[in-house]
């Protein structure tokens, strides 16, 4: 028998990036063709004029507020959404790349309330508690971009979306998903964005925030969302859509039926979207979950939804399209061995599903809760999940080989200059977040939990932020809109500020 | 008032922390050259050097290659050095001897290694037995050696019961109290080294060589940690 010896196989240099996939070809074609079918019968509820308006003119038949949409109308919206798109800095560095598989965190994003390290209770948010989360964020490499992550309890409500880009903004270079709760405040956070870019064509060029638009299921286009879709393409600022299928409970009870409906929803968003403005940036995304029918809610946490994210993305890659999900949130009310464990699988399992944007670091309690130490932990996580999907590296010339042939069978790796050189890259070095060695058995001190060790890591990293340059010019305009915006509705200083 | 070799001290401490062997070497050289008396250009450049990378490894900035590559550095400028010393009769006064070796049984000899270019780096001298040593090798190079300090390592829990054979030896051998033994490893605690009644246990390499020069130091007979 002929033997291949090591110097006859050819050097391999490339890494696998690795991946998982749920649906096979042929289920993903069902999926997608059950939706088609979705939006001609039952068709989708539009409580937009203008919507109707645009998909009417465009051969969809509409009867009292359902649009049925044809297959074909569908499909060409699908075509002119851009495959990819950029979120830059406020540099104009382009630090967010939405298509492929790429992939990138944000924390979770309008949040009511904040667990207290001290008491272990939730209390309601408030301007300071978000302001301390945009600094760990932006201190914290994990986090490609900021989240509006608190709605903030001192801030009047009919500003409430407003005021926390705001906030944002002033403390932070990074991109932010965000999103409206209503069209006046909508408009004013572009205004607000465009003054941050220097103008409405420098925000269309090089957007910095993407916008969460939400349909409610099952397959209704509010008119808000309608209107926000209309409003951001209009912009050219960048639309993501997060479709909430809740299966067994607002949507089909199995995972597949509920992937269907996922993707009736976005395809129409998508159709009413590109009918206004072909071509501008809208994302695949959503914050599927199953709904749990012994406490009646919607676990974040449960693998099952983990699975509802994976699968819808893998529908909107099959599309061509970025994706987005709701992932590494846990439904504990704590950040213990639960929140870890749910927040750690999910941060893996969306990494390997190639999700570009993976918000819901940092929240506990099926999303009505934040937590900053839990923020932290999942940074580590995070860490864990962008190094798996970067693979086993095979650059080297030799694996093994020239290793030994150096140091024999001496076991002196750690002395080698490659040991030195490739170290950094090979392995991730994690925060004190992370408990490893034998240090940790500091003698005679207590044992310190995970939970101890995030508070204490919370603590070092806000004591290191240091609020990014910005120009006085651009400082002040976002100071007179957020005046401007808080006069109109009897806010006498700006808190946060 | 600046020293007139600061920069070269500099450079040297640069040497270390970069883990540069030939910088190093080619800066011992140098030294010479310039008129540097060996052991200054030990204590003022390379140690520091040394020290400083052995700070950073407590904090977790730098990490064990690091440290690797900076005691080969350290090597490179003493094999230079350490000639024209006895050259010269004026060699450097040695801070302690020190005999290291892993526990009977064990043959994991990265921390110990690294424990004794640190030792050496810092004035000490280090005689190491290797790995697998039994408890009577330990005690006979102690009485054989007068050394001060015996460093016995484990890195197994399995092995961790050959550190106390070892302070049997040597205190049956008579070298106690004058010769103390010290121990160290993954699972050895502080409890550990006080129930097999150890002078004393280090987390980490550079915390050794601070418990080292604290022994050199002192006659009490309380365990002492770093």
């Amino acid at each position: 028998m002929a033997t291949q010896s090591c110097a006859d196989v050819k050097p391999s240099t490339t890494t696998v990036r690795p991946d998982l996939k749920l649906l096979d070809l042929s289920l993903t074609e069902r999926i997608v063709a059950e939706a088609f079918e979705l939006l001609i019968n039952p068709g989708v509820k539009v409580a937009t004029p203008r919507a109707i308006e645009l998909l009417a003119g465009a051969g969809t038949r509409v009867e009292n507020g359902i649009a049925h949409i044809p297959e074909s109308l569908a499909r060409c919206a699908l075509e002119s959404v851009p495959r990819e798109f950029f979120l830059y800095d406020r540099a104009g560095a382009a630090v967010v790349h939405y298509g492929g598989e790429k992939v990138h965190f944000d924390p979770g994003s309008s949040c009511l309330n904040i667990l207290d390290p001290d008491t272990l209770q939730p209390r309601p948010a408030q301007s300071g508690d978000l302001v301390r989360l945009v600094q760990l964020t932006e201190m914290l490499p994990q986090f490609a971009a900021q989240s509006t992550a608190f709605v903030c309890n001192d801030v009047p409500q009919e500003i409430g979306d407003f005021y926390r880009l705001f906030l944002v903004l002033l403390y932070a270079n990074k991109p932010v998903i965000t999103g409206a709760f209503s069209a006046p405040t909508l408009q004013a956070m572009l205004d607000l964005l465009a003054a941050d870019a220097g103008g409405g064509e420098a925000l269309k060029r090089r957007p910095r925030a993407v916008f969460d638009v939400c349909p409610s299921p099952p397959l209704n286009w509010s008119e808000f969302a309608a209107e926000n879709l209309l409003q951001l393409g209009h912009a050219g600022v960048p639309a993501q859509m997060v479709s909430m299928p809740l299966a067994g409970a607002t949507a089909p009870v199995t995972l597949a039926g509920s992937v269907v409906q996922h993707a009736a929803e976005c395809i129409s968003g998508i159709t009413i979207h590109q009918l206004a403005s072909p071509g501008a940036p809208i994302v695949w995304g959503g914050a599927p979950a199953i709904f749990d029918m012994s406490a009646g809610c919607a676990p974040m946490g449960a693998i099952e939804t983990v699975m509802l994210n994976m699968a819808c993305t893998q529908v909107g890659k099959y599309l061509g399209l970025p994706t987005h999900g709701y992932l590494v949130a846990t439904d504990s009310k704590l950040v213990d061995a639960q929140a870890g464990l749910e927040s750690g699988i999910s941060a893996v399992l969306g990494a390997l599903a190639g999700i570009n944007m993976i918000s819901g670091a940092g929240m506990l309690d099926s999303l009505a809760c934040h937590s900053l130490e839990k923020l932290v932990i999942d940074a580590e996580a995070i860490s864990y999940a962008q190094r798996l999907v970067r693979g086993v590296e095979a650059g080297q010339e030799t694996l093994a080989a020239s290793a030994f042939a150096q140091i024999g069978l001496s076991g002196e790796f750690l002395r080698l200059k490659e040991t030195r050189a490739l170290f950094r890259s090979e392995q991730y070095f994690p925060s004190s977040v992370i408990q490893r060695g034998s240090e940790a058995r500091a003698d005679g001190q207590p044992l310190c939990d995970t939970f101890s060790r995030a508070r204490t890591r919370v603590q070092e990293v806000l004591t290191s932020y240091k609020r990014p340059a910005m120009s006085l010019e651009r400082e002040k305009s976002l100071l007179e809109i957020a005046r401007r915006e808080g006069a109109r509705v009897g806010l006498q200083h700006l808190p946060g500020v | 008032m600046g020293c007139v070799h600061e920069e070269t001290f500099r450079a040297m401490r640069q040497s270390i922390i970069d883990g540069a062997p030939e910088a190093a070497a080619t800066l011992a050289q140098k030294s010479f050259v310039l008129g540097i008396a060996p052991l200054e250009a030990i204590d003022q450049g390379f140690v520091p050097g040394m020290n400083d990378v052995g700070e950073q490894f407590t904090l977790r900035t730098v990490f064990l290659p690091d440290m690797m590559a900076a005691a080969e550095a350290m090597k490179a400028a003493m094999n230079v050095l350490e000639p024209v010393l006895k050259q010269q009769g004026t060699e450097r006064p040695c801070a302690g001897k020190v005999i290291l070796g892993t526990a009977k049984g064990d043959i994991h000899e990265i921390g110990k290694t690294l424990v004794g270019t640190l030792l050496t780096a810092h004035g000490f001298q280090v005689h190491d037995l290797g790995v697998d040593v039994p408890s009577d090798h330990f005690a006979a190079a102690a009485a054989d050696l007068a050394a001060d300090i015996v460093g016995v390592s484990a890195l197994l829990t399995t092995t961790m019961r050959g550190q106390k054979a070892v302070v049997e030896a040597i205190e049956h051998a008579g070298l106690r109290p004058r010769v103390k033994v010290i121990v160290g490893g993954a699972p050895v605690t502080r409890r550990w080294a006080e129930e097999i009644r150890a002078d004393g246990y280090a987390k980490d390499a550079m915390r050794a060589v601070a418990l080292v020069q604290g022994l050199m130091g002192s006659h009490s007979d309380t365990i002492r940690v770093s």
